[in-house]
């Protein structure tokens, strides 16, 4: 077993290990003698069995289309979904982070009160819900103003619906906040462009070649006093692609 | 029933920085201490090695070393005449999950405070006269000054092992030092950082305009070094993933690195771990606590011990003592009641510039990376003429270059999306560069900590809900500095200026540079204004010691870690060399 499968296989043992893990009080004395990685501290790589969560094909399309137009192929790199970041958000969305196993979800929830304190809207809904709803408002919203699907959309108009969400000029109906559903997916693909690869996106570290960030290094000391020069550093994964 | 452990002599609620500090001086010293922790046990070799730590998405995106917002969240409200709503999502509060807390994660800037920031309103009345103190009733000295603080700053530099370059040894001023700060005993443990090609620029400029710049002092050691505990700490190596990670390198002071493995050694220390103190529990008199009820394994427990130190994050503490009744809330209409009062956030602006033409390689970095100029920080310049008190630090850093983190840190107009997107972060990545004002926050008289009526924690307990929002002193102070920053990054040749001033729009959690909080259960030497005397013992139950960023009247233009490490080493050096043999009020009310 090589290391990267080592380190896979470790990452699925732990898949089940929440944001807050409570293995359980103890009581200490003296450093603990086990000196073997801690389950949880190991990366948890992404899934490579196929999708669990965006399991619509119609819904991988939509979220296609638009991360696509978030993240375009062009000169400077891949596109959102060459560089796997369909398969990045469908990991997140399984995972804690889809769950909302960190936020605070407690009602009551005003929602212009808490918009107006916070400076951006809160939700009571998980990443994983909010997907799931506002995957189906851009379709309906693609069939209502162009009674074609999202998917068979231009590229002009796409990037027009996705340019009235951002500025807030867009409804997607009563139940989605189109404005924060923008924030959210151009959060998550650029999330997905820039992460570590063992994620499931930044394939061929596209999006650290595109800036020229070298990655999981861990040692700039005999770099640090060539300052301003072009280092020539190949990025790095945790996990190396082989 | 609950079940109650062995008595200790002192029981630490919170194993963060002052916990750990705590817990080595007292056990040193023979006590028998129990910490309590409600985080789990992490150290550096186990849980975040070289081979874990270098990863943005897990650590700095979704924050996997801080506290969930589902365990325990604050409240918030800008006045007092709005319904205040829970932090949701994670924002600028940081608290940590693991023994170690905050120490863990944290960048590893190790200000000193001035000389001033200790006695903001003698000093300014002494300076200025009365008037400058309009509008400001809150500001109140902290009963201990900066020469009283030394020998503690000194010990937790070298328990830490700091890296930097004095400016003032015993009242020699030292150039390439910071020639404004107080005088220091000696050097620090460790000389100080090397500079990126941003941190050159920076000291080059602000040198030509008659600033005078020193390279910052960093919980990031720049050589192995060997603490007065005996622990071995190794060299930083610029890994650029610094604050929010662990260290894997023993490089970064913290518990784990400094602390924790002489500590836990001991025979006379017991660390209680996923243990989550509820509150303290007073005698029936309510002149002393006689221990701290927790939970553990979702069942109820009491420790009892004759000494409490309260040692969690700033919140809590304040929180601690309000659940457990010591003391009176706050109320900003009467100014009566010491708990919650004083709280302070820290004023902050950044000046981002890009340079077409340079490289700046940004992940060449540390978390205590930078080169700072004070000439413009406290009262190190005269006020006369100006309308505010406090100033900030104006700072060149070379902290990251995460590219998640970065990526809206584009020249200002570009688009955040499409080939725009791309093409823009391909351009500016190499060639931004930022100046960060770290500034000093004055206290108001409607600005407290209380419990929230609605929300509450896991446990049912109420959460703390804060009442804040920037006053007019410390916007116009803002204002000052970052016009300041703003000539210097166009002296440095930065063009396409992004000038984020966090002062001049409301306060709200998401939107801040820094975690930095502080006050609601502050130190002084009148029992009417300050919840605790200058040994951080409680005016109103004399065995209840509560050490943390909470006990700040005021912020300094600095990070607060160094300061909460010398005040735990003087709480804890209080208690075993006076209190234990003779308890009662250390000083008298």
């Amino acid at each position: 077993m090589n290391r990267r499968e080592a380190l896979r296989s470790l990452g699925a043992l732990t898949a089940s290990v929440t944001v807050a893990p409570y293995v359980g009080a103890n009581q200490l004395k003296n450093v603990p003698l086990e000196t073997a990685l801690s389950e949880d501290s190991l990366p948890r790589p992404a899934r490579v069995d196929g999708f669990s969560v965006l399991v619509e094909d119609s819904d991988r399309k939509t979220l296609a289309a638009a991360f696509d137009r978030l993240i375009p192929a062009d000169d400077y790199g891949p596109s959102a979904t060459e560089a796997g970041c369909l398969e990045f958000l469908d990991d997140q969305l399984a995972g804690d982070y889809g769950a909302g196993k960190a936020l605070y979800l407690q009602a009551p929830l005003k929602p212009e009160n808490e918009e107006a304190l916070m400076g951006s809207p809160q939700f009571l809904a998980t990443p994983k819900e909010r997907y799931a709803t506002g995957v189906k408002a851009l379709e309906a919203y693609a069939q209502k103003a162009h009674g074609k699907a999202f998917a068979d959309l231009s590229d002009d108009q796409i990037d027009e619906i996705l340019t009235g969400l951002e500025a807030g000029d867009i409804s997607l109906g009563d139940d989605v906040d189109g404005q924060a559903f923008f924030e959210l997916m151009l959060q998550n693909v650029r999330e997905g462009y820039l992460a570590d690869p063992m994620y499931g996106g930044n394939r061929g570290m596209a999006g650290w070649k595109m800036v020229g960030f070298p990655g999981a290094r861990y040692d700039y000391r005999p770099y640090i006093d060539r300052r301003g020069e072009d280092l020539g550093l190949i990025p790095v994964s945790l996990i190396p692609q082989d | 029933m609950a079940k109650t452990l062995p008595k200790a002599d002192v029981v630490i609620v919170g194993m963060g920085w002052a916990g750990s500090v705590m817990a080595e001086e007292l056990t040193r010293a023979g006590l028998n201490v129990v910490g309590i922790e409600r985080g789990a046990w992490r150290d550096t070799s186990t849980d975040f090695p070289p081979a874990v730590d270098p990863d943005e998405l897990r650590w700095h995106t979704r924050r996997n070393m801080l506290q969930p917002m589902s365990v325990e969240t604050t409240t918030f409200r800008n006045r007092t005449d709005q319904t205040a709503a829970p932090v949701r999502n994670w924002s600028a509060f940081q608290y940590g999950w693991n023994v170690g807390g905050a120490g863990a994660h944290w960048a590893g800037m190790s200000w000193r405070f001035l000389e001033w920031d200790f006695q903001v309103a003698t000093k300014t009345r002494e300076r200025y006269g009365e008037e400058k103190l309009n509008g400001l009733e809150n500001v109140q000295d902290w009963g201990v000054t900066y020469k009283d603080m030394e020998p503690y700053y000194d010990r937790f530099e070298r328990i830490a092992g700091t890296s930097g370059y004095a400016g003032n040894i015993q009242g020699e001023k030292r150039p390439g030092g910071n020639i404004f700060e107080g005088p220091r005993k000696r050097d620090y443990p460790t000389p100080a950082l090397k500079d990126t090609h941003w941190m050159s620029m920076y000291r080059e400029t602000v040198n030509d305009m008659g600033y005078h710049p020193f390279t910052i002092p960093a919980g990031n050691i720049s050589q192995a070094y060997v603490n007065p505990l005996g622990v071995n700490m190794g060299p930083c190596t610029y890994c650029g993933f610094c604050d929010f990670h662990g260290c894997g390198n023993f490089s970064k002071s913290s518990p784990q690195a400094c602390i924790l493995p002489t500590l836990m050694r001991r025979p006379n220390f017991t660390l209680l771990t996923e243990t989550e103190v509820l509150h303290a529990v007073k005698h029936d008199d309510g002149k002393t606590a006689k221990g701290v009820k927790f939970i553990a394994n979702g069942e109820e427990g009491f420790q009892p011990a004759d000494v409490v130190c309260i040692t969690a994050y700033q919140m809590d503490n304040v929180r601690l003592m309000l659940l457990s009744g010591i003391g009176e809330q706050y109320d900003p209409q009467t100014r009566r009641g010491t708990i919650g009062r004083n709280y302070s956030y820290q004023t902050c602006s950044s000046v981002t510039g890009f340079f077409d033409n340079e490289r700046m390689n940004p992940f060449i970095g540390g978390g205590a990376l930078g080169v700072q100029i004070d000439d413009f920080n406290g009262d190190n310049f005269d006020h006369t003429d100006l309308d505010f008190i406090g100033g900030a630090g104006i700072m060149g850093y070379s902290t990251n270059g995460r590219p998640i983190q970065n990526m809206n840190g584009l020249r200002p107009g570009t688009k955040r999306w499409g080939s725009e997107w791309k093409a823009g972060y391909a351009r500016d990545y190499q060639t931004s560069a930022s100046i960060f004002c770290q500034g000093t926050s004055m206290p108001s008289r409607d600005v407290y900590l209380d419990l929230d009526p609605t929300y509450k924690d896991r446990h049912g307990q109420p959460l703390i809900r804060l009442t804040f929002d920037w006053n007019e002193n410390d916007k116009k102070m803002a204002n000052y500095v970052t016009d300041k920053a703003t000539e210097i990054m166009k002296r440095a040749g930065g063009k396409h200026l992004l000038t984020d001033n966090q002062a001049s729009r409301s306060w709200n959690p998401y939107m801040q540079h820094s975690s930095h909080t502080i006050g609601g259960a502050v130190m002084g030497a009148d029992p009417t204004t300050s919840a605790l005397n200058p040994y951080l013992q409680s005016w109103d139950a004399h065995n209840v010691f509560v050490v943390g960023a909470s006990a700040f009247p005021n912020n300094g233009g600095y990070n607060p870690t160094l300061t909460v490490g010398a005040l735990a080493v003087r709480a804890a050096q209080a208690i075993h060399q006076t209190y234990i043999n003779n308890p009662g009020p250390l000083v008298e009310a």
